[in-house]
């Protein structure tokens, strides 16, 4: 399957809907994504990965991109995972410490620090 | 002789095929069902490292996959051809990279990839491809509950 990417706005947080595998092969297509938002101002971001299949290394750092970009401008950048193959990289990975990871969008949504 | 042999060029866009062909032939071979996704990923890394070692170093060279079934373990080597010590698979601090990752990363270091691999997989090595050739090979395996 792959990669599929909406984005949607809910008050001053930008939702980033990720589907299918995120690898090698994709992820640049979701770096291209991120870079896109911050440029455009949006620098509280929620990537919704419910519908992620695969995410590999690369795809991690996509996301440790996007998060040091969006923290230039001093903004935000929060995961929304239940999916336990898909944490189990992040805790690999000691990833879990660098993202806050949320179970509902909603969650994520009216989070603040 | 390898129950499965594939050989891809080094593009991205093999990386997903060659983690299916591994996953199918796990699957195939008795693998239990829950270590799929382990297979899955432990391979793609495998096969993305060596993708990007054959990018930079030798685009034209092929990376060989191997997949052998039985007779107690499913076991997967996978070879590059790209000469050693340019750092790629340097020692990845997991730790440091978590508290490094608001600094001057716009990437997770390569070595990550062969740390993921160590991470989820308990019978897995990287040592020289051959004697006097250059790459190298990680091989990792799996055992066959079936």
């Amino acid at each position: 399957m792959d990669l599929s990417l909406s984005t949607r706005t809910e008050g001053d947080r930008t939702i980033v809907e990720v589907g299918g595998e995120i690898d090698v092969y994709t992820a640049p297509r979701l770096r291209e994504q991120l870079v896109d938002l911050v440029a455009d101002g949006k620098y509280h971001l929620v990537v919704d990965m419910e519908r992620v299949d695969f995410l590999d290394s690369t795809g991690l750092g996509v996301l440790v991109g996007g998060l040091k970009r969006v923290r230039a401008h001093d903004g935000s950048l929060r995961l929304v995972c239940t999916q336990e193959r898909i944490l189990k990289i992040f805790r690999i990975t000691g990833l879990t410490k660098v993202f806050p990871i949320h179970a509902t969008v909603a969650e994520a949504v009216s989070a603040t620090e | 002789m390898a129950t499965v042999e594939l050989r891809f060029s080094a593009l991205p866009a093999h990386v997903r095929t060659a983690r299916l062909v591994a996953a199918a032939v796990a699957r195939r071979s008795g693998v239990d069902e829950a270590v799929l996704d382990e297979v899955r990923l432990a391979v793609g890394e495998a096969c993305s490292r060596a993708v990007h070692l054959h990018r930079r170093h030798c685009p034209e060279v092929p990376v060989l996959v191997t997949l052998v079934d039985g007779p107690d373990l499913f076991r997967v080597a996978v070879t590059d051809e790209a000469p050693a010590g340019d750092g790629a698979d340097d020692d990845m601090d997991l730790e440091g990279l978590a508290d490094n990752a608001d600094l001057d990363l716009d990437a997770v270091p390569p070595g990550v990839g062969l740390a993921v691999i160590s991470g989820l997989v308990d019978d897995v090595s990287v040592e020289p491809a051959a004697a006097g050739a250059p790459g190298m090979v990680v091989r990792m395996s799996w055992p066959i509950s079936a």
